[in-house]
C-alpha cells in the first residue's frame, strides 16, 4: 500500500538532484535567509540571543520560494503526458498526490536544515533559548508544508508552470495579508473586532506567530495540518475532474 | 480477459465513444482501426482506468475497473499515445521506477529490467537521460515500461508511431509474440500492421464499432476480393472483356489498361470463394482462343479499400455539414 508512496517519494527527490536547479535553489534559499536575517533583520544590532530576525521573514521568503518548488509537481506531469502513465499504475490517486507532496516537503525541510549555521552562530555569541529555536523550526516546516500544499493544488490546475506559480503566489499572499498587522489595522477601522479576528484566524501569520515565541499550540498545528489536508484533497478533486473530462 | 459492455463516453455535448462492446481473450491480438478522432484512444484510456466512462461496464481479468481498479491495473501493461516518459530520468532509472511501482523489487527487479531492455533493444542507451534520446528510443523506452511486469494484458496506443521501418518490424514481431500468451489490444492507422500482427480487427468510426472480424473476413468485404486480372497480348481490351463476360461466374469486368501490344482486364466473381473456379475458367478460355497470356493476378482484397468504404462516407458527410 505505502510501497507506491515511498517509490514516488524516492523518484521525485532524486528528480530534484539530477538537474542543477535543486542546488541553485538551495544556494538562493540560504543566501536570502542570510541576507534577511543579518542585513534586513539587524541580527547583530538587536543584541539579543534569539532567532527572531531569522524566523520573522519566513512567511515572506516562502511566498516565492515554495511555489518555485511546487509549481512543476503536477503541471509537468500534465505537460509531458506522464500523468496518464502514473495514474494507470496500480496505485490510488491519493498515493501519487501524497508521494509527490512529501518528496517536495522533504526537499524544503532539507533546505531549512541547511540553515543550521545560524543556530551555531547564535549559540556561540550568546545563550539563546534553544527550545524557542526548535519550536520556530517546527513552525517553519509546517508553514512550508501549508504553502507547498497550496502550490500543489495550483499546479494541478494548469499545464503551465508559470501560471501555476502566479496563482499560488496570489493565494499565499492572501493567506499572509489577512493576518498581517498593517492590513488588520486597516480592516479594524470599519469592521467589528470579531470580524477582524475571524479573518485573521485564516492567516498563516497568526498561526506562525506563536511558534516564533516558543509556543507549540495544538490549534496552530491543527490549522497548518488542515490547510495541507484541504489543499491536497482539492488537488485530488481537480485531478479527478481532469480525468473525467 | 477484457470484457467491455455498452461503453459510452461524452465530453460535454460531444459523444466520443458510443455504445462500444467487445471482448478480448488470452492469445488474441485485437487491432483497433479508425480515422483520427474516432474514439480509439478514449476507449483505451477507459479500459486502462485513466478516465472513467460515462456509462457502461469494463471488466479486466474479472475485476471491474471502476470499483476495483488496483487489481485490474496490476494485470495491464499500457503504452499511452505519444509514449510519454519522465524526460529527466535515465532509461534504467525510469524502468526501475516503473518496476518498483508494480511491486517488483530486488533481484526480480534487476531481471525484469534486463528482460524489458533486451526485448526493446535499449542496451545502448541504458544510462542516458530520456530527453537526450531520439524519438524511436523514447518510444521503445515507454514500450519497455509497459512490458516490465510481463503483464497478462497489453494495451498499446499506436505502438509503432515514429519508428523507422526496421523498428516497426521488430515491434510488430514483439506484439505477435506477446499475443501468443497474452490478451493484446493495439491501435494503429497503418493498415498493413493489422495484417502483420492481428488475429482480430475492430474498426471504429465516430465512436461506434462499424466492423469486427478477422483480417481475412474484413478483406473479403472488399469489392476486389476474388477478382482475377489478366494481361494478354495481341488482343483488344474490348474483345478480351467480352470473352471474360461470357464466363458464368463473372459479374463485372473492368478494363484496366490497353496498349497496341497488350490489354489488361479484371474480372470480378460473384463471391470471393469462387476465385479458384474463376482462375480455372479464365485459363481454359485463354487456351481455347490460343491467346498469349502474359500475366495473371488474383486479388485478396485490399484493407485500405475496405477501410475507406466503411469510414469514408461518414467523414465526407461530416465535412460537408
Amino acid at each position: 500500500m505505502s510501497g507506491g508512496v515511498i517509490t514516488i517519494v524516492k523518484r521525485e527527490l532524486a528528480g530534484y538532484f539530477v538537474s542543477p536547479v535543486a542546488y541553485v535553489f538551495l544556494v538562493i534559499f540560504l543566501l536570502l535567509t542570510g541576507f534577511f536575517t543579518f542585513t534586513v533583520g539587524n541580527f547583530f544590532e538587536r543584541g539579543e540571543a534569539s532567532l527572531v530576525s531569522f524566523f520573522t521573514w519566513h512567511p515572506w521568503l516562502y511566498l516565492f520560494l515554495v511555489p518555485a518548488v511546487g509549481m512543476r509537481l503536477w503541471s509537468e506531469e500534465r505537460r509531458l503526458g506522464t500523468l496518464e502513465l502514473l495514474l494507470t499504475l496500480p496505485i490510488a490517486t491519493w498515493q501519487a498526490i501524497v508521494g509527490k507532496f512529501v518528496a517536495s516537503w522533504l526537499f524544503l525541510a532539507l533546505a531549512l536544515a541547511l540553515t543550521f549555521p545560524v543556530i551555531i552562530t547564535v549559540n556561540w555569541l550568546g545563550d539563546p533559548d534553544n527550545g524557542v529555536i526548535a519550536s520556530g523550526y517546527v513552525g517553519s516546516v509546517l508553514l512550508a508544508g501549508a504553502y507547498l500544499a497550496v502550490s500543489c493544488m495550483t499546479s494541478a490546475m494548469t499545464r503551465n508552470q508559470v501560471i501555476s506559480f502566479i496563482l499560488s503566489v496570489l493565494i499565499l499572499l492572501f493567506l499572509i495579508l489577512c493576518g498581517y498587522n498593517p492590513v488588520t489595522d486597516l480592516l479594524s477601522q470599519w469592521a467589528s473586532p470579531q470580524v477582524v479576528q475571524v479573518v485573521a484566524s485564516f492567516s498563516v501569520m497568526t498561526h506562525f506567530d506563536a511558534f516564533q515565541r516558543g509556543i507549540v499550540d495544538v490549534r496552530d498545528v491543527v490549522f497548518f495540518a488542515s490547510v495541507i489536508g484541504l489543499a491536497l484533497f482539492t488537488t485530488g478533486v481537480i485531478i479527478r475532474g481532469l480525468r473525467a473530462g | 480477459m477484457i470484457k467491455v459492455e455498452n461503453l459510452i463516453k461524452n465530453f460535454g455535448p460531444k459523444i466520443a465513444v458510443n455504445d462500444v462492446s467487445f471482448s478480448v481473450e488470452r492469445g488474441e491480438v485485437l487491432g483497433f482501426l479508425g480515422p483520427n478522432g474516432a474514439g480509439k484512444s478514449t476507449t483505451m484510456r477507459m479500459v486502462t482506468g485513466f478516465i472513467p466512462p460515462t456509462a457502461g461496464r469494463i471488466s479486466v481479468g474479472g475485476h471491474d475497473i471502476l470499483t476495483n481498479p488496483i487489481p485490474a491495473k496490476r494485470l495491464i501493461g499500457y503504452l499511452p499515445e505519444n509514449a510519454p516518459s519522465y524526460a529527466d530520468m535515465t532509461v534504467q532509472g525510469f524502468l526501475r521506477f516503473t518496476a518498483e511501482m508494480r511491486g517488483i523489487t530486488g533481484d526480480a527487479r534487476k531481471r525484469a529490467v534486463n528482460r524489458a531492455v533486451e526485448l526493446c533493444m535499449l542496451e545502448n542507451v541504458l544510462y542516458q537521460t530520456i530527453d537526450t534520446l531520439s524519438k524511436g528510443y523514447r518510444h521503445r523506452t515507454c514500450l519497455a515500461q509497459s512490458i516490465i511486469h510481463d503483464p497478462d494484458i497489453l494495451i498499446m496506443d499506436e505502438p509503432t508511431d515514429g519508428l523507422d521501418p526496421n523498428q516497426k518490424h521488430e515491434v510488430r514481431n514483439l506484439i505477435k509474440r506477446m499475443g501468443t500468451n497474452k490478451a493484446v489490444i493495439f491501435s494503429t492507422h497503418i493498415l498493413e500492421e493489422v495484417d502483420a500482427a492481428c488475429s482480430r480487427v475492430i474498426i471504429i468510426d465516430r465512436g461506434r464499432i462499424v466492423a469486427n472480424g478477422t483480417p481475412d473476413e474484413l478483406r473479403r468485404r472488399s469489392h476486389l476480393a476474388g477478382a482475377v486480372s489478366v494481361v494478354v497480348s495481341g488482343v483488344t481490351a474490348a474483345e478480351l472483356s467480352e470473352a471474360l463476360s461470357s464466363i458464368d461466374l463473372v459479374v463485372r469486368v473492368d478494363t484496366l489498361s490497353e496498349t497496341p501490344q497488350q490489354s489488361v482486364v479484371r474480372a470480378h466473381p460473384d463471391s470471393p470463394d469462387q476465385k479458384p473456379a474463376l482462375v480455372r475458367a479464365v485459363m481454359e478460355l485463354v487456351s481455347q482462343r490460343h491467346w498469349q497470356l502474359e500475366d495473371l493476378r488474383t486479388e485478396e482484397g485490399h484493407f485500405d479499400e475496405v477501410f475507406r468504404s466503411i469510414t469514408l462516407p461518414d467523414t465526407i458527410k461530416e465535412a460537408r455539414q
